[in-house]
């Protein structure tokens, strides 16, 4: 497991009223993962009093359920997705992947938390399904299918959730324009005659 | 015209000479007169309220503003009782199938009212989810710019709509003003573009700020070329 140094500027002491370490809680949840899957399986990173645990796409549902399962971490609080196209800062400690999907998991019991990260990269991001570990995961990964057009594999009804049913981008993707590319002038137009 | 001899009293009453003699107390309409007199103080609004807009549309319905005076209270949830549509708010593009919708529910005659910037060019929400303006997409009689309008603009625009009730309705339907039956039929010979068949950059004013967005210039549509 390679740590990265919490995320300070060089020189500047840390001051743990803005960069509170991560708590012990959070410390336990990692001890715990590692014993179940081992070290190999994930990276972590710890920004601020984030830890950041960054898995291949590969090996994403093997820890999400030992982070349910084993770890505790029996809530899933978040699920969302970025698009890091021409992100500016390019030591950002993140996957290296165009899109990430990331996981907020809690445990209850002792209120730590982590982040999940899994990376996916054009032109087909596929990330398998956390439906079957937290049924609530159905219309969050609904959402981001929706705006990035990542697809859930496994996801019993993975459909557009915000955009109409007929519309053929996914407009949070950096590439896309705010104005659109022209979808939402082109409806039907109702006649003084017809109606 | 003669002056009327049997009125001999009263130099000013005249007749002209075709037409037939009235009696006292009696006067000659048209029957759409008549009927648009009737319906222009009876109007039954459908609030169509998606947003901010619709707040202020209730203070024109509440004691202080009290659009009762011109006979429109009577705000009614179902198209089908309605024909005086207020769209009040933004209609976002999963919206408009739902208010055309509507808007075809309401029985002839039928008048509709922009009101607020949103409902009649978008306002300040210039995105890709938001339509800009609700009259590209169903008619419309009666604009009201403001962010939101005051109250005393939505009953001037009433009482617009009531003037143009009297002038242009008829007895059995609404024909609309001779302008935008113009710019209908313009819009009804191209309509059958696909969706998203933009055909023009847009004003390159994405990066009037000073920062180039990076999903690049945005296409317009048939529409926004004029
Ligand atoms: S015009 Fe202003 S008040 Fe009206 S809906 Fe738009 S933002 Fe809200």
């Amino acid at each position: 497991m390679s740590q990265a140094a919490v995320n300070v500027p060089s020189g500047a002491p840390a001051d743990p009223r803005i960069d509170p370490a991560p708590g012990a809680a959070d410390e336990a949840i990692l001890a715990k993962l590692a014993a179940a899957v081992g070290e190999d399986a994930h990276r972590v990173v710890r920004f601020r009093d984030n830890l950041r645990i960054l898995v291949a796409p590969g090996r994403l549902i093997e820890v999400l359920t030992a982070l349910k399962e084993k770890a505790g971490c029996a809530f899933l609080a978040e699920l969302g997705g970025t698009d890091y196209l021409q992100y500016p800062d390019p030591d950002r400690q993140g996957t290296g992947a165009r899109f990430e999907v990331h996981y907020v998991l809690r445990d209850l019991e002792t209120a730590g938390m982590v982040v999940v990260k899994a990376g996916v990269d054009d032109p087909d991001p596929v990330l398998p399904s956390a439906y079957s570990l937290w049924p609530g995961a159905d219309w969050m990964e609904r959402e981001v299918y929706d705006m990035f057009g990542i697809r859930f594999e496994g996801h019993p009804d993975l459909r557009r959730i915000l955009m109409p049913e007929e519309f053929a981008s996914f407009p949070l993707r950096k590439d896309y324009p705010l104005r659109g590319r022209g979808e939402r002038h082109n409806f039907t137009k109702l006649t003084r005659e017809e109606s | 015209m003669a002056v009327n001899p049997r009125k001999a009293g009263s130099e000013l009453i005249v007749t002209p000479g075709d037409e037939p003699e009235m009696p006292e107390g009696v006067f000659v309409s048209t029957m759409d007169s008549v009927f648009s007199w009737c319906r222009k103080h009876s109007l039954w609004p459908m609030p169509f309220a998606t947003a901010c807009c619709g707040i202020e549309l209730m203070a024109v319905g509440a004691s202080r503003f009290d659009i009762a005076r011109f006979g429109a209270e009577v705000m009614r949830f179902s198209p089908r009782q309605c024909d005086l549509m207020i769209v009040a708010g933004r209609v976002a593009m999963k919206m408009m199938p739902v208010l055309q919708r509507i808007w075809l529910q309401m029985p002839e005659p039928k008048w509709c009212i922009s009101m607020g910037a949103c409902a009649s060019t978008g306002g300040i929400f210039d995105t890709y989810a938001v339509v800009q303006g609700v009259d590209r997409f169903i008619p419309v009689d009666a604009y009201i710019p403001g962010c939101p309008p005051r109250p005393e603009q939505i009953l001037r625009s009433l009482m617009d709509i009531q003037t143009k009730v009297q002038r242009r309705g008829t007895t059995f339907g609404n024909e609309g003003l001779p302008e935008l039956r113009a710019r209908e039929r313009y819009v009804l010979a191209r309509r059958d573009a696909p969706a998203g068949a933009g055909v023009a950059d847009e004003r390159g004013s994405e990066d009037r700020f000073g920062y180039r967005l990076p999903g690049g210039p945005a296409r317009l549509g048939l529409e926004e070329t004029r």
